[in-house]
């Protein structure tokens, strides 16, 4: 659906997109996870045709994006701030957005009804998008993405901000739009949420450090972490021992980062014995996204 | 623990809005507490409220033993504060922004050059001390802003969501420093809505329309809110299944994860009985502080 080739583009001496490849199949969610400032607008924007690249290319089903005139509806794109009219009601939004691509009333009518359905927004057609919730003026961002029926959603960070039980909601929502067949493109600065799409490209510092699926990107993942809560204050001495490549502070414990290996977990309590450092739990837990992400990154200086 | 910030009943309206609805907190020395919620969740009018920036409409505190309402001259000099923006200055180096922050608190000068080698050393901004601020990538900038926000030696440090435009890496590296801080006896709160930013503070808060909903150590939130008995299930077409999962007696709530189910079950032994219905080994999981919020965000 969608192919990204050597893309770049420099704002001045700042590079905020280098050389970028990427593909993106039918009917599938890939997710851009990544920093703020890593690139990840800019690069969803020359998607969709807003930006133009300085070098490379990007085609949206086979046409680069500014000549789409006669598809633009086939992409439906979600900025990142809410730029819908707060003083409109929900619907009158959604006939506003509908008119910009000059979709005659009565299919707007038509089609108001049933995406508001998919959103679960049908009850608040009437409000003033002022008066909704930070999660329902996300959905109606959605929802006027969804008017030109697009195959295609380009969604920059369209959870960001909001609280967790909406950003759920948000998610199914997404799930049932590409169980009808729309291609999900979105950005997220949240890296839990890497786990919810099919398929990640990680991105930092402007470049795509890994795409692939969740799943395979935690089997990838060579290292086993450990939990410890120990009467340690201090990091550096866990980092002393040999076979550790990573130790870092999380709340009242601490994570060891260790090759795989069955017997790592004896050998750290017995080195950790040694050096008379008090263990009151030491066990293996689940490398989390962020494990992964930070061993991608491992030559990234910081 | 001797407790640093003391708050009742801190209460802050903008005209019909309450921004800030009845806030009571005790945060100890030397810890590390995080201030967690959506944004417009009210986080930053109650930090600008302990810092003494904004006014309570109601409501009292006791930040450093002063009073929050008659002694805010007192608490602004006795505390350090970061700001989402960073503000340094582009134009100048490392080092001059740290010089230019112990001029604005007010650091001898005879002490200032030790103060600004202290920061440098402490944020491990060794080797660009000259490098223009401009020229610094995120983590870089994030941990010069921490250098100037502490270069008076505060006790208590407000860092008002510290990690914008931070890469993971970086990430961890700030959250080692901040341990630092509070091993050596510094109280920091910082606000945030990342949940793995959550975990790594020794308490926190959770915050929704103003109100406060839950605050404890990550562990425990973990352990007492969520009542029942978390499973994750990989059932084939996970979004199909989800009504129908859902409207089983013993299942308390049914979320979709990706390509899996997240399914809370009222007791243990239903393990058995979902897997009877799904044909599928459901897997017990700890829950995530996502999880934990979703349930408070719900009662």
């Amino acid at each position: 659906m969608i192919k990204i080739t050597e893309l770049s583009k420099a704002f001045g001496s700042i590079g905020a997109v280098h050389e970028i490849n990427l593909e993106i199949k039918k009917q599938e969610i890939i997710g851009i996870v990544g920093p703020d400032g890593a690139g990840k607008t800019t690069l969803l924007r020359m998607v969709c045709g807003l930006i133009t690249p300085d070098h490379g290319q990007v085609l949206v089903m086979g046409k680069a994006p500014d000549r789409m005139e006669e598809e633009k509806d086939k992409l439906g794109y979600m900025p990142q701030r809410f730029s819908l009219y707060g003083d409109l009601t929900v619907s009158e939004n959604i006939n506003f957005f509908g008119s910009l691509y000059s979709l005659d009333k009565k299919t707007i009518q038509d089609r108001a009804d049933e995406i508001l359905g998919l959103t679960n927004l049908i009850a608040f057609k009437n409000r003033l998008a002022d008066n909704l919730s930070g999660g329902m003026k996300q959905k109606l961002s959605l929802t006027c993405a969804l008017v030109t029926r697009p195959d295609i959603l380009v969604l920059d960070e369209p959870t960001y901000g909001v609280d967790p039980e909406s950003r759920k909601e948000f998610w199914k929502i997404l799930y049932r739009l590409n169980k009808e067949g729309k291609t999900i493109l979105l950005s997220t600065p949240y890296m839990d949420e890497a786990e919810l799409c099919m398929k990640v490209a990680f991105m930092d510092n402007g470049r795509i450090v890994s795409v692939d699926s969740p799943a395979n990107m935690r089997e990838k993942f060579s290292y086993t972490v450990l939990e410890l809560k120990s009467s340690i204050k201090n990091s550096h001495v866990l980092r002393d021992i040999p076979g550790v490549i990573d130790a870092y502070f999380y709340g009242d414990s601490y994570h060891i980062v260790t090759p795989k290996d069955r017997d790592n977990l004896q050998f750290i309590e017995a080195a950790l014995n040694e050096r008379n450092i008090e263990v009151f739990k030491l066990e293996e837990i689940a490398p989390s996204i962020e494990d992964v992400f930070v061993s991608l990154a491992e030559k990234e200086v910081v | 623990m001797e407790d640093i910030i003391v708050t009742h009943d801190l209460t802050r309206s903008f005209g019909k809005f309450v921004a800030v609805s009845k806030l009571n907190l005790n945060i100890r020395c030397g810890e590390i507490y995080g201030f967690l919620g959506p944004n417009g969740a009210g986080k930053s009018t109650a930090i600008r409220m302990l810092c003494g920036i904004l006014q309570p409409t109601s409501g009292t505190a006791q930040v450093l033993g002063y009073d929050l309402l008659n002694e805010t001259e007192k608490i602004k000099r006795k505390i350090g504060y970061m700001s989402q923006k960073f503000s340094l200055y582009d134009d100048l180096s490392v080092e001059e922004n740290l010089e230019f922050y112990a001029g604005v608190y007010e650091v001898p000068l005879k002490e200032s050059k030790s103060r600004v080698a202290e920061m440098i050393e402490m944020a491990n901004l060794t080797g660009r001390e000259k490098e223009v601020v401009a020229n610094l990538s995120g983590g870089w900038k994030q941990r010069l802003a921490l250098g100037c926000a502490i270069i008076s030696r505060p006790s208590l440090v407000f860092l008002d969501e510290p990690t914008s435009g931070v890469s993971p890496t970086s990430r961890r590296m700030f959250f080692n420093i901040i341990q630092g801080l509070a091993n050596n006896g510094v109280t920091v709160m910082v606000t945030t809505h990342f949940m793995d930013e959550a975990e790594r503070c020794n308490r926190i808060a959770f915050i929704s329309g103003g109100r406060l909903m839950a605050t404890d150590t990550p562990d425990n939130l973990k352990k007492n809110i969520i009542r029942g008995y978390l499973v994750e299930l990989a059932v084939p077409d996970a979004l199909e299944q989800v009504g129908r999962i859902e409207a089983l007696p013993y299942v308390s709530e049914c979320n979709i994860h990706g390509p899996l189910l997240h399914v809370l079950l009222e007791h243990e032994s239903n393990a058995a009985d979902l897997r009877t219905v799904t044909g599928v080994e459901p897997k017990m999981i700890t829950p995530s502080l996502e999880d934990v919020f979703v349930t408070l965000a719900k009662s």
